[in-house]
């Protein structure tokens, strides 16, 4: 029984707490929930969680940035080619803290994900981003990014205006920003799309979220020449914010409430601003050349391998 | 991570059957595009071809002008001088991060077969003269794909120039980003790329060759970032492969899409240049770039 199921159950079950007017009733069946939940929603599977990261009731980056800013001015257009949908960007005040925030917006309904284009960017999208990360490293404000995408768009006009070099410049011009950069990954962090804007000081996940090279049917197909296997694969692709804790990927993980942020959605947001607020914190008593070279140098240490010292060997061959 | 690779050591001790190798000229017969034989069909125009003539051809085909994928050694050996060449960073071990099953099998088996020790290998060379450090990628090692050993060897052979204050050519060759390390190859992208930027901040030169195919990762990393961007003519060169395209829009791609000469049409490519013409192209380029102490 996956994570769907459970939550089936569980809506199920509230469903008939609002039928109820029996109060001795209520208060038993909400214990039974919240035994229920305990009990079937703490050790969820890698697989679990790829779905909750795609949970059609999941956040998004703009019911955050609503949540979390005070005020916030969306800034749109590359100045090159049009503005891309699927990238909100602008200025906002975090308790405070100016700063710049790049959002990937998915939607919450199929005209809206028409919209919003799936949350898949197209170079124009990344060049917005670059756009406004340049400007906010003019006006020395900290860049906070929300990850949310299922991977960069792959269609013709994309490959026409060149979407592997708008990520690589992404990822080259972010590598040098001198400026706190703080990147979340909320729901989806899906490859090449993910990481153009995830070259940061500091790396938050929600806990329910995955981060990865590809789809785990994608790996399945690949590499094991089956669909039907991505539950496996995403056992094995490592994409759970637990693992991506334990190899260093990322920094932080945020507590989720039981069942996905969907359950308690102010919840999540709290935990998300406490967060981001508490990071925003810790960067600020770095230079801007400081903050370069931290991040350039973390980046630098990402790699699993090993390599021969011949002086070792000598006397072997 | 250390606990990791402790683990791994413990898992594969007993399994370690790397050879050691120092010189690269002992490349062996790996399969490559060009026909076997006598003579034989060229794939692309189903012309009868003399195989011995292509490849002294530099692996071009007499009749139709296709350019065959060429192993890094070959590469090597068609463009810079004679004798200049010396390998650099060599003797990294794949691991599997993932615990993949097979994939250790495959890296050893390719490695016998290419007699590489990864799908990139670099180091110091002369071309007409000027130094230069040169990469190389390999599509005939598991696709040439990154995985940790490439995306370090990349970054090594970026502060090998920096440290020997050198320019840089790499020519890339590449199915893109290494689906057996997952995560671990995605952060590849990132650390070249910042090497690439540190290069660019001492203002030493860059110059990228596009050959056939660069998708993926790759094209998303170091490949488009050169100050010069050279392309080799009808090279399969995009972010998304073609069949992902097609499932997607859900139509047939029209023809000479992701080729080198739409990229240049595009803007995305300095200039696509002919195979025979390209060990002149990068000498001039790298005189006109000379630096006087």
């Amino acid at each position: 029984m996956d994570i769907l199921a459970k939550e089936r159950k569980v809506r199920e079950l509230e469903g008939k707490i609002a039928e109820l007017d029996n109060e001795e009733l209520v208060k038993k069946l909400e214990v039974e929930i919240k035994r229920y939940k305990e009990e079937t929603m703490t050790n969820l599977t890698a697989w679990d969680r790829v779905l909750l990261a795609r949970h059609q009731l999941r956040p998004t980056s703009l019911e955050f940035i609503n949540y979390m800013c005070d005020d916030f001015i969306e800034l749109h257009g590359d100045r090159l080619f049009r503005d891309d949908k699927s990238i909100i960007a602008g200025i906002g005040n975090i308790r405070g803290n100016v700063v710049t925030i790049i959002a990937q917006q998915k939607g919450k309904s199929l005209e809206e994900n028409l919209e919003r284009n799936f949350s898949m960017p197209h170079p124009e999208g990344y060049r917005k981003a670059l756009r406004l990360m340049k400007q906010a490293e003019k006006f020395k404000r900290p860049i906070i990014t929300l990850i949310d995408t299922p991977g960069a768009y792959p269609g013709l006009g994309a490959e026409e205006r060149g979407q592997g070099e708008a990520i690589a410049r992404n990822l080259f011009e972010m590598s040098a920003l001198t400026v706190p950069v703080i990147a979340v990954i909320i729901g989806e962090g899906g490859s090449g799309g993910a990481l153009a804007l995830g070259v940061a000081n500091t790396v938050l996940m929600l806990e329910n979220s995955i981060y990865s090279i590809l789809s785990p049917e994608g790996y399945a197909t690949i590499l094991w020449k089956d669909a039907t296997l991505a539950s496996e694969a995403a056992e094995a692709m490592k994409l759970t914010s637990n693992d991506l804790e334990e190899y260093g990927v990322i920094d932080r993980i945020i507590k989720e409430p039981l069942g996905g942020a969907h359950f308690n959605k102010e919840e999540t947001f709290r935990n998300t601003k406490q967060a981001i607020l508490e990071e925003l914190h810790n960067l600020k008593r770095f230079t801007g050349i400081e903050l370069r070279e931290k991040r350039i140098k973390k980046y630098r240490g990402f790699g699993f391998f090993q390599r021969f010292n011949y002086d070792n060997l000598k006397g072997v061959k | 991570m250390n606990d990791l690779i402790k683990a791994f050591e413990n898992r594969k001790s007993s399994k370690n059957k790397f050879k050691i190798q120092r010189k690269i000229s002992k490349a062996s017969s790996v399969k490559t595009d060009v026909p076997k034989g006598l003579y034989e069909q060229c794939p692309n125009c189903k012309e009868t071809v003399n195989v011995k003539a292509t490849i002294e051809n530099n692996f071009i085909c007499k009749s139709c002008n296709e350019h065959f994928r060429v192993r890094a050694v070959d590469r090597i050996k068609i463009t810079v001088d004679l004798g200049t060449f010396v390998e650099k960073g060599h003797g990294y071990i794949t691991l599997n991060p993932l615990f993949q099953d097979g994939y250790e099998e495959k890296i050893i088996a390719y490695k016998e077969k290419t007699n590489l020790d990864e799908a990139y290998i670099y180091g110091y060379c002369e071309i007409n003269g000027m130094p230069t450090v040169i990469g190389v990628m390999d599509s005939y090692f598991l696709m040439g794909s990154m995985g940790s050993v490439v995306g370090e060897k990349v970054t090594k052979s970026f502060e090998y120039a920096l440290y020997k204050k050198l320019p840089i050519i790499i020519f890339t060759a590449s199915g893109g980003a290494r689906m057996q390390e997952g995560i671990f190859s995605l952060m590849q992208m990132a650390k070249t790329s910042a090497a690439a930027w540190k290069i660019a901040e001492q203002k030493q030169l860059y110059i990228t060759v596009l050959t056939n195919p660069t998708t993926g990762g790759v094209t998303a990393s170091f490949a488009t970032l050169g100050d010069i961007i050279l392309a080799e003519p009808n090279a399969l060169i995009g972010f998304a492969g073609p069949r992902v395209i097609e499932q997607t829009i859900n139509q047939k791609l029209p023809e000479g899409f992701q080729k080198s000469e739409f990229l240049e049409k595009k803007g995305f490519v300095d200039k696509v240049v002919h195979r025979d013409d390209m060990k002149d192209t990068l000498g001039k380029l790298l005189l006109f770039h000379r630096r006087y102490q």
